[in-house]
């Protein structure tokens, strides 16, 4: 059994928070407990039934208003497989909390209200799902019921999001019909769409392949932390810690190290007591290499056969996460997995309008802003690019006067290189 | 691009991990919270993992109030020895001796909220600059919105709507002098990973989480153990039950469960088919819907 994490991307009122409690509700995933909590609340729907939406609001203030702020993460499971689950805001105003909830997601929800079609935010959704680089993304039409079930809508607006998905290169699409609100399609195949061939929703994401990078041309292991005991029985002990962001490693195989750029050879590979012959992307191991080099946190191990870039000056994508809008008089800090540079923003590209996708040429770049700009790290920085190697292809700015995260960056192109 | 097959308990783990190595790769002076649950005993476990044949670069710290488990204690001192790590003890008693903060009254009485103040009292006599811990969001629901590095400010508090984003799995741990940060390696482990994990490691566990006879009163709708920290009166009416706990914390903010569940796989497929969540099981929950927010913002764990 292994992990889907995936984000829903939608407002309120396309029944977002509905939907990921009907999943929740419909495969028995809501505690005793929660569900008394739930019944005891002053909100209901209409025909008096719970409203599914109160267990995604976990804030005071989100209970108070009936909006989601933040990102909560939940978790359900079924016999084939298990759900994390990153609930986002769909307001504009969110939008840095749904970068950072597709940050980590292998597939998106976007949810598209059936009386309403395609609209303004599901342009926006989609494009952060584009480039934040989601591989699987899953259409639900929502709120069937109030459209009659009708086919004829349903087509209508598949055909429009087509439109929108070529010009946002996103090619692998799922859609479907659902209702969250009377559970239609959502965890049980409704037979009042009698119409649809596909698969329920859930059925779907049970079943969807989902792929890590492991080949072994994008091995790359950031060294996380050196272990040296420096006892007696091991005095030469030297392990490198870390977690292999992308592609496999095996014995044997002829490394780099990065910067200093020296070869060498793994000479073992150890997960704690065992000592596999490989390690793959996701897994936590430490190595050991032939030659005694000079290694150290934020220091790069990548398969000799293809170096990653090496470079300072890069163009990326941008989201600004702060209140503070981006400087370009000061220096920030940028971090690239276990590596931290000090780096300076040294022009803004372009700006994007998210709502109509129109680049525009700005000289400000405020909260929830996203365009590309163009950087300078202090030191040379070997990353892929995000499209390539999402693993090592990405970073974040901190403000070292506020020690906030103030931007997400996925860097597009290498220029010094 | 070729299949990644890692299963899920080795996907939580090397997440876990990944995230302590962070810890010390980012930090001076952090801290393990021990809290002699089975939370934080499978972080000690992970912890193993990612630092051994070395030493684990930060202590264990036990926050202690005094009203323990025997079970819990000799637990404790039997893995310190074990495992060769230190252990930093921070006592409830001696907060209240120093008259930081005053016992409650009453037949409710708890050390529970107490340890707050013993808690940011050792973190600061010891300059901790991050503290693990072994919550999780699948708890509760203001924990689901916690960030797995969460900053403190110098009151301990958390700030729900301050919080930095946190993208991909790049965790920003700078701090100013006086903040500390939170960090939760387990933060998407749920109750029953965490046992299919502990089974999987074959870790021992307090005895207590399995089905034993023991003394117990009813409080407030929950059983509870018996014990000389209980405000008990003539109403209380001491029984025998077969029970186990499914978390470990004060004897008096922790309330048992019927049970005859002695084996890891009884247990496992007790929760499975379980109706009540975990922290049902927690008075200190029980007081408003937003009792862990409350607790989280004046520095809980």
């Amino acid at each position: 059994m292994n992990i889907l994490k995936f984000f829903t991307a939608g407002s309120v009122d396309d029944g977002k928070s509905t939907l990921i409690g009907r999943m929740l509700y419909d495969t028995d995933s809501i505690l005793a407990d929660q569900l008394e909590a739930l019944q005891n609340s002053n909100r209901k729907n209409d025909d008096g039934t719970v409203d599914l939406a109160i267990l995604t609001d976990g804030l005071r203030a989100e209970r108070e208003q009936g909006i989601t702020i933040d990102v909560a993460y939940k978790y359900f499971q079924t016999a084939k497989r298990k759900f994390i689950i990153a609930d986002t805001p769909g307001h504009i105003q969110y939008t840095r909390n749904m970068v950072t909830g597709a940050s980590t997601a292998d597939l998106a929800i976007i949810l598209i209200d059936a009386r309403n079609g395609v609209v303004e935010q599901t342009i926006r959704h989609s494009y952060l799902a584009s480039l934040l680089g989601i591989k699987h993304l899953i259409v639900c039409i929502n709120k069937m019921d109030m459209v009659d079930y009708s086919e004829t809508v349903f087509n209508a607006i598949i055909q429009k999001y087509k439109a929108l998905a070529h010009q946002l290169n996103l090619d692998e699409i799922t859609y479907i019909p659902v209702s969250a609100l009377k559970g239609d399609n959502v965890v049980q195949k409704s037979e009042r769409m009698f119409w649809y061939q596909g698969e329920s929703l859930l059925t779907y994401l049970e079943s969807v392949e989902i792929s890590a990078e492991t080949s072994v041309a994008y091995a790359r292991f950031p060294v996380q932390w050196v272990i040296r005991p420096q006892t007696d029985d091991l005095h030469d002990y030297r392990g490198y810690a870390g977690k292999v962001a992308s592609g496999t490693f095996r014995l044997n195989d002829e490394v780099t190290v990065l910067p200093s750029g020296q070869k060498t050879t793994i000479t073992k590979i150890e997960q704690f007591d065992k000592h596999p012959a490989e390690a793959i992307a996701g897994q936590s191991v430490t190595i050991h290499l032939k030659d005694n080099i000079d290694i150290s946190r934020g220091d790069v191990v990548v398969n000799s056969s293809n170096l990653p870039y090496e470079c300072q000056v890069i163009e990326a994508d941008l989201c600004w996460m702060d209140a503070r809008p981006l400087d370009l008089s000061i220096t920030y800090l940028l971090q690239h997995n276990s590596k931290l540079t000090r780096c300076k923003i040294q022009e803004i590209v372009y700006n994007v309008d998210i709502n109509t996708l129109e680049k525009h040429s700005v000289h400000d770049f405020k909260l929830n802003d996203i365009g590309r700009v163009r950087l300078k790290t202090a030191e040379t920085l070997p990353f892929d690019l995000y499209d390539d190697n999402r693993a090592n292809g990405a970073g974040i700015l901190i403000d070292s006067r506020t020690n906030l995260t103030v931007g997400a960056l996925m860097f597009r192109m290498a220029l010094d290189y | 691009m070729n299949k990644n097959n890692l299963d899920y308990l080795d996907q939580l783990e090397a997440e876990a991990i990944h995230i302590l190595r962070e810890v010390a790769g980012q930090f001076e002076k952090p801290a393990l919270l021990f809290s002699g649950g089975k939370d934080s005993i499978t972080l000690v476990r992970l912890a193993e993992k990612a630092f051994r044949p070395g030493k684990f670069p930060f202590p264990l710290v036990h926050i202690d109030t005094g009203h323990n488990f025997d079970e819990t204690i000799s637990y404790r001192d039997e893995m310190i020895d074990r495992i060769g790590e230190k252990l930093i003890v921070g006592y409830v008693q001696e907060s209240i001796d120093g008259g930081k903060v005053i016992e409650q009254k009453g037949k409710n009485a708890s050390r529970n909220t107490l340890q707050t103040v013993t808690l940011l009292d050792t973190i600061s006599k010891y300059g901790f600059d991050a503290c693990i811990g072994g919550a999780r969001r699948d708890e509760e629901k203001a924990r689901a919105k916690e960030r797995i590095f969460s900053v403190r400010d110098e009151f301990g508090q958390w700030d729900p709507k301050r919080q930095r984003p946190e993208l991909w799995n790049i965790y920003n741990g700078k701090i100013h002098k006086g903040e500390n940060v939170r960090v939760f390696p387990i933060s998407n482990w749920t109750e029953l990973d965490v046992w299919n994990y502990i089974k999987r490691e074959n870790i021992t566990l307090p005895s207590i989480y399995f089905a034993h006879e023991r003394d117990c009163i009813t409080r407030n709708g929950q059983l509870m153990a018996a014990s000389p920290f209980l405000n008990m009166d003539e109403e209380d009416v001491v029984f025998r039950k077969k029970v186990r706990f499914r978390t470990v914390g004060d004897m008096t903010c922790t309330a048992a469960v019927e049970s005859d569940a002695v084996l890891l796989d009884d247990i496992i497929s007790e929760i499975s088919l379980s109706k009540i969540s975990e922290r049902g099981a927690r008075m200190d929950d029980k007081v408003s819907e937003a009792a862990m927010e409350d607790r989280k913002k004046g520095g809980y764990f």
